[in-house]
């Protein structure tokens, strides 16, 4: 008899050669011009906590990959890389080297591998190390080092005469605003903060050009999908415009809200995370809303002057809930289908 | 049941806080330093230690139907009792747990021995018991208010009565500064669950 020419195996049959090492580099590499114009704007500080941040992750990851008797070669699949990268652009730069050892512990360790590595972590793992360590050291992780040009690449180069005081520190344009609204708004240039190159902030999220076009890189690629960003940002610019009609003395107008703080890198880079996010497009647009919504509750209302990654986290608890609810109808179904399929990210 | 293996019971096997997760309340909330830790632990031990004696005792007389509430009359007596004590001696102590001291009555692990232990078995085996749950309970405490307090504060409170303070400095906060967030709830919730994975490994180890 014939051998059988046909190979039976499950769905997906068709595979668009996309692999996970691909897809996280492919998110590095989209990060790549925002690392570029921050270590622009901060020097080689930014360069030192993103570097360190994301070999960190690497190594921490291999070695809980060797305790948990796993292959450690794992660890270079490109996602603790990733997670490393992004952690480092949340961070303040000239954060102490400490600081970052223990946010790259938190992310890979606390939050990713303990619930049992890629694709099991309920919250994205960057981001819980981020708000592990703005609650842990708060002074350390508000301290915003005001961008210097090229000042310290020249004095590394020698070039420069070298600084006699140490770095200055100022308040972002969101805990500025948040502090003395009617002062602060005239003095917020928006091409500052559309360029970035002036601004203090976080690493990465400094330079909404840049940020924008490793969004459009990934959207382009098919990598990310446009649901979640424009429900988060839509969401935003609808909430700012809405207090600020209601009192422009005291909230700021929606346009700011869009280019301020870590809206863009947390729309884009962070909340598409696929472990974290839902699967179905009704499930990704109420997620965004829910970001947009929160982000704005705790940015106008809250305690902190950004709230970007709390929103996030929060919406990440709603994952699984999400993706029980919004599963789409087959075509051709006559009932809407009750035994919903659990799916990435959404283990219970 | 050997003796020996009832009192380490407590200890390892079916420690209240790492196996059985009983008394969570007082494990999570008032771990911020060693000695507080320590002193939340002594306090459920007296009175798991009277419990048991007292129910134990009178478990025969006590109709089924009523037990639950007769349990909590006498857990509830020694509460009050120890409350009352640690007000007139131990002042601070007191100060610094607070309501968590009244809310022994409802802590899990008295009733639950109390229900599973003390009210099916005679006097000697329930005060061996108390004593293994008791003292792996504050065991337990002291370490996980230790870790916290080394980690959130930098120092290593190991007791605290009037004047008389033994309290070491790990490292100083102008140097290195402590991870603030691990003598907060969260801090909690993550130090128990990574020593219950420590546990889970160390018995994995074991029993391979």
């Amino acid at each position: 008899m014939e051998p059988r020419s046909f190979t039976v195996s499950y769905a997906p049959h068709v595979h668009d050669g996309s692999s996970t090492r691909r897809i996280m580099w492919s998110v590095f590499g989209a990060l790549v011009p925002a690392a570029a114009v921050a270590v622009y704007a901060f020097g080689l500080d930014a360069l030192r906590v993103m570097l360190l941040s994301t070999i960190l992750c690497v190594a921490m990851e291999g070695v809980a990959l060797l305790i948990m008797r796993r292959d450690p070669a794992a660890c270079l699949d490109g996602s603790a890389a990733l997670t490393g990268f992004l952690l480092g652009l949340t961070l303040p730069a000239g954060l102490s080297n400490g600081i970052i050892v223990v946010g790259a512990f938190v992310a890979v360790i606390v939050a990713k591998q303990v619930f049992g590595g890629l694709g099991h972590n309920p919250f994205n793992p960057a981001l819980t190390s981020r708000v592990f360590l703005l609650i842990a050291f708060p002074k350390q992780l508000t301290t915003w080092p005001v961008p210097r040009g090229l000042e310290d690449i020249k004095e590394y180069m020698g070039l420069a005469v070298t600084r006699t005081t140490d770095a200055v520190t100022s308040a972002t344009p969101l805990a500025a605003i948040k502090e003395h609204a009617q002062r602060a708004m005239p003095n917020i240039q928006l091409n500052d903060l559309f360029f970035g190159v002036h601004t203090p902030g976080s690493i990465g999220e400094i330079s909404a050009l840049a940020l924008l076009l490793g969004a459009a890189f990934l959207l382009y690629r098919r990598i990310i999908t446009w649901h979640v960003p424009v429900a988060t940002l839509a969401t935003v610019a609808v909430l700012g415009g809405l207090t600020h009609l209601a009192n422009p003395a005291k909230y700021a107008d929606p346009v700011f809200h869009l280019f301020a703080g870590g809206l863009f890198i947390g729309a884009f880079f962070m909340a598409t995370d696929y472990v974290t996010a839902p699967v179905w497009p009704l499930g990704k647009i109420i997620y965004g809303v829910g970001i947009g919504l929160l982000t704005m509750v705790i940015r106008l209302w809250g305690g902190y002057p950004e709230g970007i990654s709390f929103a996030i986290l929060l919406m990440n608890a709603a994952t699984p809930l999400l993706d029980r609810y919004t599963v789409p109808t087959p075509f051709g179904s006559r009932k809407p289908d009750k035994a919903a399929p659990g799916q990435a990210g959404g283990e219970s | 049941m050997s003796s020996l293996r009832l009192f380490t019971n407590g200890f390892w096997r079916e420690n209240a806080a790492m196996v059985l997760l009983l008394g969570m309340c007082p494990t999570l909330a008032v771990t911020t330093s060693a000695f507080n830790g320590m002193g939340m632990g002594l306090a459920t031990l007296v009175v798991l230690l009277g419990s048991n004696v007292v129910i134990s005792a009178i478990a025969g007389f006590i109709p089924k139907k009523v037990r639950i509430p007769s349990y909590i009359v006498v857990i509830a007596t020694l509460v009050t009792l120890v409350d009352m004590f640690m007000a007139a001696y131990a002042q601070d102590l007191h100060a610094s747990l607070g309501l968590f001291i009244p809310l022994i009555v409802v802590n899990c692990i008295i009733l639950g021995r109390a229900e599973a232990f003390a009210s099916r078995n005679g006097i000697g085996p329930s005060i061996l018991d108390a004593l293994g749950m008791g003292l792996g309970f504050t065991t337990t405490l002291f370490l996980l208010g230790g870790v916290r307090e080394i980690l959130g504060n930098g120092t290593l409170t190991v007791f605290e009565y009037k004047e008389t303070v033994i309290r070491y400095l790990v490292f100083s906060p102008e140097s290195v500064s402590p991870i603030l967030v691990m003598i907060l709830a969260p801090g909690a919730f993550i130090t128990l669950g990574f020593f219950i994975a420590l546990k889970n490994y160390i018995d994995g180890a074991r029993s391979t």
